[in-house]
């Protein structure tokens, strides 16, 4: 592992100051993605800002909503979010391992990097982890790679369960930067590759994610996590599907449909959406909500599969949510 | 007795290492009390506001119930703290990222990987290993079920195995079969132990091997 300086701090306020200023600096809480990525060289950091200490823990629900610190500590034994918000609890328990969820913070696995096999082994060409580099997933092995948002530069998926769901729960992301305060929607915190796929969100360097809102809502009580991976247990989403309806005298009033594994962000399928709102919540609605989460889809070679995937867990999800 | 791995005194580690892999160097310590560490964060934030530079530097950790003085850089991981700098190789470096949990250890009665944390980030850390388990010559039960249900073949992914599966009981996620197995994801077996391991796991927490 190259060497770096490692510094704690105390207030988001120091925080800021000592990684805005300086390229070479990064955060660190949980460690278990930054530790990987300047061990295996994605990122060149110089110094780790420990952010532990800052008062960011609290996990607190009201009538408002649910807030969520950047460094609360397993939020989905919380019982309020089991309760009121399950498709939350359920992506955190649907993600990493007993050890990692022990480790990770909130704000930080918003952070993570793809995990993209041409951007974690840094001897193959990555646009995203080095510009103009190219791309070996376009031809290369890409059966975990986008069928939405990639571009003919990079087509890595984004891999946070929690980000998946937080989509579907409207969350907006809070901030601090050397210029202020921030409030982001998380689908925008995210940019889709385009021709610079090393841009992944829209995040100043040293803007410090403070904390995660989860507005009120009528559908999130009624919300629904499903992954599918390679394994039971411990591994990436191949898809996922986070769900949240409300319904209302046997209609879909609202109802947020994301997906994860698919696209370089969370990806919120609307056209499911619409397919869906307004209908009962029966087996026809279902179908026809899969299929028009998964319409759009441009596969490559090796994830044309995940078409169907998506088609069929779209749906799945949904029978997970009741009639 | 002395609570390095290169200790004299009890059985040596290649003693314990022919009896059948690392069922725990004899260390006597605190021993281990997951429920009066797991009101603390897993990652206790330190108190301090400092910067370390990269360099080589004297911290103290305290490991099994002893404080322990070494030298690591800022870049030290706590797994390889333990191994090269305290001599402490119960604990194993399979990946050295996080996916396969031979590393295992308890942080303020939490289990984490130890390829995932640096040294300096535990400085107020209850850290228990492997050794930390046994008092004296009795095995913990934990460690006692592998050998009785042969939990295991090659070995190496049997120390982090065991301090997953202590903290899974102290969790309560022992329950059933299907909870172990899904609660011991982060502990992979390269030999295909899982249903011994599964069994030990059970018998240990006193649920029945089935």
């Amino acid at each position: 592992m190259r060497p770096f300086s490692y510094t704690t701090v105390s207030t988001v306020r120091s925080a800021v100051l000592q990684v805005s200023p300086d390229p070479k600096a990064l955060y660190v809480a949980g460690a278990t993605e930054v530790l990987n990525l300047v061990r295996e060289g994605q990122i060149a950091a110089d110094r780790l800002v420990d952010i532990r200490a800052l008062p960011l823990t609290s996990i607190r629900p009201g009538a408002e909503g649910l807030h969520i610190g950047a460094l609360a500590r397993h939020v989905e034994n919380h019982p309020v979010v089991r309760r009121d918000y399950p498709v939350l609890a359920q992506a955190l328990l649907a993600g990493a391992s007993p050890q990692v969820r022990n480790m990770f913070t909130p704000g930080g696995n918003l952070l993570q990097r793809t995990r993209c096999s041409y951007y974690r082994d840094v001897r193959f060409a990555c646009n995203r982890r080095e510009p103009g580099s190219g791309c070996g997933a376009l031809e290369g092995n890409n059966r975990y790679n986008a069928i939405f948002g990639g571009s003919d530069h990079c087509i890595a998926v984004h891999p946070s369960d929690l980000a998946v769901a937080l989509t579907a729960l409207d969350a907006v992301v809070r901030t601090q930067g050397p210029a202020g305060a921030r409030s982001i929607p998380i689908e925008e915190l995210y940019r889709l590759p385009g021709e610079e796929p090393h841009r992944e969100t829209v995040l100043d360097h040293g803007e410090l994610i403070t904390g995660i809102d989860v507005p009120a809502s009528r559908f999130a009580a009624r919300s629904h996590y499903l992954k599918i991976r390679d394994r039971a247990s411990f591994a990436f989403a191949l898809v996922s599907v986070a769900v949240a309806v409300d319904v209302r005298r046997g209609v879909v009033r609202d109802c947020r449909i994301a997906l994860g594994g698919v696209a370089p962000r969370p990806w919120r399928a609307r056209a499911a959406e619409a397919a869906l709102t307004g209908k009962p919540l029966n087996e026809e609605s279902r179908r026809a909500a899969g299929q028009a989460a998964a319409s759009g889809a441009t596969p490559r070679r090796h994830n044309r599969f995940k078409v169907a995937m998506v088609e069929r867990a779209v749906a799945r999800a949904l029978s997970e949510v009741g009639d | 007795m002395e609570s390095s791995g290169r200790a004299a005194g009890g059985p040596s580690r290649r003693q314990v290492l022919g009896r059948g892999a690392l069922i725990g160097a004899a260390t006597v310590g605190a021993g281990l009390a997951p429920q009066a560490g797991a009101a603390r964060a897993a990652t206790a934030p330190p108190v301090r506001e400092e910067t370390l530079a990269a360099e080589p530097v004297e911290i103290s950790l305290r490991v099994n119930g002893r404080e322990r003085t070494l030298s690591v850089e800022p870049r030290t991981t706590l797994l390889d703290a333990l191994r090269e700098r305290l001599g402490l190789t119960g604990t194993k470096k399979g990946c050295d990222q996080g996916a396969c949990g031979a590393c295992t250890v308890l942080v303020d009665g939490r289990r984490v990987n130890s390829c995932l944390t640096l040294a300096v980030m535990q400085r107020d850390a209850e850290i228990t290993t492997i050794e930390g388990l046994a008092r004296g010559d009795e095995l913990h039960p934990v460690q006692r079920a592998f050998l009785e249900c042969d939990a295991f073949q090659c070995g190496y992914c049997t120390s982090g195995q065991i301090m997953s599966a202590v903290a899974l009981i102290e969790e309560g996620h022992a329950g059933s079969p299907e909870e172990v197995r899904e609660w011991m994801s982060g502990n992979i077996c390269r030999c295909g132990a899982y249903p011994n391991i599964v069994a030990a796991v059970r018998q240990a927490a006193g649920g029945g091997a089935r």
